[in-house]
């Protein structure tokens, strides 16, 4: 056997060299069609949108919004020169693979994509993406809230449409609250951090709230705090959790990590939700679009949750940070920019379409729905007749500014629970040591994508 | 493998003193009842999952964080919860099942044949290059898989595979298992003086093949089909990355995109349908290996023994 | 990929033995072409596009660019890696072993005849086999949930903590789910060859007045070696590219699944989550190397045991 297996080396190195020689090729072949090839064709004005709506076409979409195929079929309806092929090739970093690849390997992907905000400076860096101002769709900036336009454009380009926004803010168990002895609603987070302990004491398996570790969570704790952690330059990145805002975080959220005041269930599984049914997870600090998955899968909680504005640091009027919320993108590979960018403009900006994606639970990032009456006034059954879109609406106009992400932000979250949570997650130690961590392994991987690491 | 199986015995005493031996170990030996209460054990530990899955397949999302795991809630809806299934999302779980076995019906077919008839050659025939295509297909499967899914999606969508069926199909048909067992296996269900005889009468080969080895195969072919259909129908890492039209998917990669759909805003967690999925998927690759059990064990008892 | 079709292949069968009558000529192509020139294609040119890749450098700034061996350079320094490939190892030598000696005995005591449904036992405890990794994963999942899941309800009945997802457990949590999976195709394997042991020697020990012991020893163990070896090969390319059972259960346990949990989820996360398929491809590659290595001196060593 042995001797066997050793034998036909001569033949099987020549194989090999064969099949090296024959890699070469493919290789070669590969090789330079991976450059853009959309940036030519690709400008006008609204009025050639509204052109090639009549010409029509067809278009393949993807996003994973609830919504999207019901917006579709209104769209096909009112304009039925256009097919679209819609699919839901999964929920953000499964898209976001999906879409690189595409990308990558020079064809397959779709002419428009939902794409967070975090991760559109990553796809304007490696310019896959059409810069919306070619067809004028900068005219429409005055019909976005500030801080969600502010997210889709990046060095005056406008690489998406903002569909949703996320604005911060606190929903508590209020039954929980009276229960614990709680009396009056954490406005600060020293209250905040007091209600915790009275919360623990009165039953040790009831929590303030959960956390295992999570980038994009903790990214926009420390941006409501006022930290500019993250600062990008062109191809000069430099991370900084020293700032006085990331500090005043870590302070504050230490004391209730580090004191295991905080409930260890994983956001989004099962366990989470009955949580939230059942008065164990008393607050979460979340974006506006959280009631619907609370109405949804908690609906044990119905009647017992509430709404308030984010805790703050001082005491003063209160100041949120985005939290998740998503854009439409025109994918620059897509053979028809023009109707793509109709589409992208109906889905984002048309009553009818941001109509159906109210009534689906999302939360809108148009300032005209924001402060339409029958938006904000609206009572919600859940929440105890509470009008939270009141709330929610306040606090998407009080978002701290000047926020950016890195350019590398999915694969930096993707890290979070190598570094940070390792490092402070698993033992409950300080979020100083684990934010170090994982700016190391950002500053790591930002050098070997050539970045200059500041 | 060892010196003892390398110097083979003639295969046809091999195989009548096999057929003489028909009761396992030794006969007369007395039943333990010891022993038959470890392998129980053992057997619960084995089907427990599986009985777990039964059970809970049976219970609505409700029900199956209220009640206690291991058994039956009030109320039986594993029926209600398949009709669920089937209909979730315009009916796209059927679709699965029918795109699963497509592939399999193809890849796991298509597998058959090719590694049927190469391990025939590499048993049958002295040829050059026969040493180079062991060592090049031993020295490739040991590369992981999942790490070469960037190279060959890339050459794939060059040739404008990915997002179609065949982006699975294609690599299903390779078989490096089913290879070796058709090889061991034909040494010695195809004698050589058949295909001499064969040859002196003027057959081509491959008439030679279709005409008489294919019968002489025939358990090792139905043990490399049931083997490369489990394959392709727990295939998941393939389809996952190059399909993106949820149309394409097979039940994996479909059942996996409902489990992790929970973790997105606005949608829904639907566990109770995950689970009578999982349970729907597994059901036909299990009566599939209980109803030809017989033929699989009998070309696997061959493989195996070299 | 499946362990078993991943795996397989690797150990040769003996090469079958030169046919004295079979004449050297290239009619054998008409057989194993088809076969190899889908092998070409989709693992002979990934692999071959893999080593071209690992031989360069692609950045978000600055493009792409030839670099030798420099991946190789780093891999090596990468304590990742080294991480991920030790913990591979640490789970291969005490998952493996555990697996096979299970499936090992159960093969002897079905094959011995001395229990009652020997049929029964031989299907059931091969089910699992059937059963897709992510099915499988799944379930487990559930089974292993500390607050609604089985392990949380027994941790209820009778006052136990037991967190199958605890950092200490995960490892055995993992291997638990491989064990179930493939204990019963072992023990299958194992059983077939138990089976083609020719009956007259077990009567020759009979009449020698062995007891079951010695049968074991002299007869059955010396039978079993070459399935063994076969066995434990698969097995160790089956550790080495541990993949969906940490991945499928990772978003449960960010913190502790790291994304370098094994060095296959490491060369998947690099080129899916971090663009970097070069260094990916070089990981790809080193690993694949380790492992036909392994296997290599495994197989060698077996072999040579049997000779003396």
């Amino acid at each position: 056997m042995s001797r066997k297996f050793f034998k036909p080396r001569s033949r099987a190195v020549a194989g090999l060299a064969a099949a090296v020689a024959l890699g070469t090729v493919l290789a070669a072949c590969g090789g330079g069609s991976d450059s853009d090839g959309g940036d030519t064709a690709a400008a006008g004005t609204q009025a050639d949108l509204d052109a090639a709506l009549e010409a029509g076409g067809e278009l393949t979409y993807w996003s994973w919004t609830p919504s999207a195929k019901d917006q579709v079929a209104a769209f096909e309806k009112a304009y039925p020169n256009v097919k679209v092929n819609y699919a839901n090739v999964g929920t953000n970093v499964d898209e976001y693979t999906k879409l690189t690849n595409a990308i990558e390997a020079g064809s397959g992907a779709p002419d428009v994509a939902q794409v967070e905000y975090y991760a559109i400076p990553q796809y304007a860096l490696s310019e896959s993406l059409l810069d919306l101002n070619s067809y004028g769709l900068g005219e429409l900036e005055s019909s976005y809230t500030a801080s969600t336009w502010g997210q889709v454009t990046v060095d005056g380009k406008l690489f998406g449409l903002p569909q949703d926004s996320g604005p911060m803010a606190m929903f508590y168990n209020e039954k929980s609250f009276e229960a614990a002895g709680v009396t009056e609603v954490p406005k600060t987070w020293d209250e905040y951090i007091a209600a915790a302990k009275k919360v623990n004491e009165y039953n040790p398996d009831w929590h303030i709230t959960s956390d295992t570790g999570d980038g994009g969570q903790t990214l926009s704790m420390i941006w409501q705090a006022g930290g500019h952690p993250l600062n990008v330059d062109g191809d000069k990145i430099n991370i900084n959790f020293e700032d006085e805002g990331s500090k005043k975080y870590t302070a504050m959220w230490n004391q209730l990590h580090e004191a295991d005041l905080l409930s260890d269930q994983v956001g989004w599984t099962d366990e989470w939700f009955r949580a939230m049914g059942d008065g164990s997870l008393v607050t979460l600090l979340s974006g506006a679009w959280m009631p619907g998955n609370m109405i949804a899968n908690a609906a044990a909680g119905s009647g017992d949750w509430k709404v308030a504005p984010m805790p703050t640091y001082d005491g003063g009027t209160p100041v949120t940070a985005e939290s998740g919320g998503s854009s439409m993108a025109v994918i620059k590979q897509s053979e028809n920019p023009a109707l793509a960018a109709a589409f992208v403009r109906w889905l984002n900006h048309d009553p009818e379409s941001i109509k159906i994606f109210i009534e689906s639970g999302g939360f809108p990032s148009t300032t005209a729905d924001l402060s339409d009456p029958a938006f904000t006034g609206a009572e919600s059954e859940y929440f105890g007749g509470q009008k939270i879109n009141e709330v929610l609406a306040a606090a998407a106009g009080t978002v701290q500014p000047n926020w950016s992400y890195l350019p590398i932000q999915a694969y930096a979250n993707t890290i979070f629970g190598d570094t940070a949570g390792k490092t402070s997650y698993n033992n409950n130690s300080d979020l100083n040591a684990g934010l170090a961590a994982w700016k190391a392994k950002i500053d790591e991987y930002a050098t070997q994508q050539g970045f200059t690491v500041e | 493998m060892s010196s003892s199986t390398l110097s083979r015995p003639d295969s046809e005493g091999r195989a009548a003193r096999r057929k003489a031996r028909k009761d396992p170990g030794r006969p007369g030996a007395q039943k333990s009842i010891a022993l038959t209460v470890l392998m129980g054990a053992f057997l619960i530990y084995t089907v427990l999952p599986l009985f777990w899955l039964v059970v809970n397949a049976s219970k609505t999302q409700e029900q199956l964080f209220d009640s206690f795991g291991l058994w039956f809630a009030d109320g039986f809806s594993l029926f209600s919860n398949i009709s669920d299934t089937l209909s979730y999302q315009d009916g796209i779980f059927g679709r699965w099942i029918l795109n699963t076995l497509l592939y399999v019906v193809i890849g796991a077919g298509g597998a058959t044949l090719l590694a049927t008839l190469a391990g025939y050659g590499m048993a049958k025939y002295r040829f050059p290059g026969r040493g180079a295509v062991f060592a090049i297909v031993l020295g490739a499967v040991a590369v992981p898989g999942t790490a070469l899914a960037v190279p060959t999606f890339l050459m794939f969508s060059k040739m404008d595979l990915t997002n179609t069926i065949w982006a699975v199909i294609i690599p299903s048909l390779i078989s490096p298992f089913g290879l070796y067992l058709m090889w061991v296996f034909a040494i010695e269900a195809v004698p050589t003086e058949i295909l001499e005889a064969a040859r002196m009468d003027g057959a081509s080969e491959l008439r030679t093949f279709f005409t008489i080895s294919v019968k002489l195969l025939a358990p090792g072919i139905v043990t490399v089909l049931l083997f490369t259909t489990v394959a392709t129908w727990n295939n998941y890492f393939l389809p996952l990355i190059m399909l993106s039209d949820p149309d394409l998917y097979p039940l994996t990669v479909g059942l996996n995109q409902w489990n992790a759909q929970a973790q997105s805003a606005g949608s829904q967690p639907v566990f109770d349908l995950v689970l009578t999925g999982s349970l729907l998927s597994i059901i036909p690759i299990v009566v599939a290996f209980l109803v030809l059990q017989r033929q699989w064990q009998s070309g696997l008892s061959a493989g195996s023994v070299k | 990929m499946t362990m078993a079709s991943a795996t397989a292949a690797t150990v040769p069968p003996t090469s079958p033995p030169v046919r004295r009558k079979t004449r050297r000529n290239w009619r054998g192509w008409i057989f194993v072409g088809p076969f190899m020139a889908v092998f070409a294609l989709v693992f002979i040119a990934p692999l071959a596009y893999a080593i071209y890749l690992s031989l360069f450098r692609r950045q978000l700034i600055g493009g792409n660019s030839f670099v030798g061996l420099d991946n190789y350079v780093q891999l090596f320094q990468d304590a990742a890696f080294w991480t991920s490939l030790t913990r591979v190892l640490l789970f291969l030598v005490i998952q493996v072993p555990i697996m096979l000696i299970i499936a090992l005995v159960a093969a002897m005591i079905i094959d011995g005849a001395r229990i009652y449904g020997a049929n029964l036992f031989r299907i059931a405890l091969f089910l699992p086999y059937a059963v897709p990794a992510v099915v499988a994963v799944l379930m487990w999942g559930f089974i292993y949930g500390d607050q609604f899941g089985l392990v949380g309800q027994l941790n209820d009945a009778i006052g136990t903590g037991f967190n199958p997802f605890d950092p200490s457990w995960i490892l055995v949590s993992i291997g638990n789910i491989v064990t179930w999976s493939f204990v019963g195709y072992n023990m299958l394997l194992f059983y077939t060859t138990l089976k083609t042991i020719p009956a007259e020697l077990y009567e020759a020990a009979e009449l020698d007045g062995a007891n079951q012991l010695w049968i074991m020893r002299a007869i059955k163990l010396p039978a079993l070696r070459g399935t063994l070896v076969i066995a434990t090969i698969f097995s160790i390319i089956g550790s080495f590219q541990l993949f969906n059972e940490p991945n499928i259960l990772r978003p449960l346990v960010k913190s502790i699944i790291t994304t370098d949990y094994t060095p296959n989820m490491y060369a998947y996360n690099l080129a899916f989550s971090g663009q970097q398929q070069n260094y990916s491809a070089t990981v790809a590659i080193v690993m694949g190397l380790v492992t036909a290595i392994i296997a290599y001196v495994v197989q060698l060593r077996g072999s040579r045991t049997e000779d003396r």
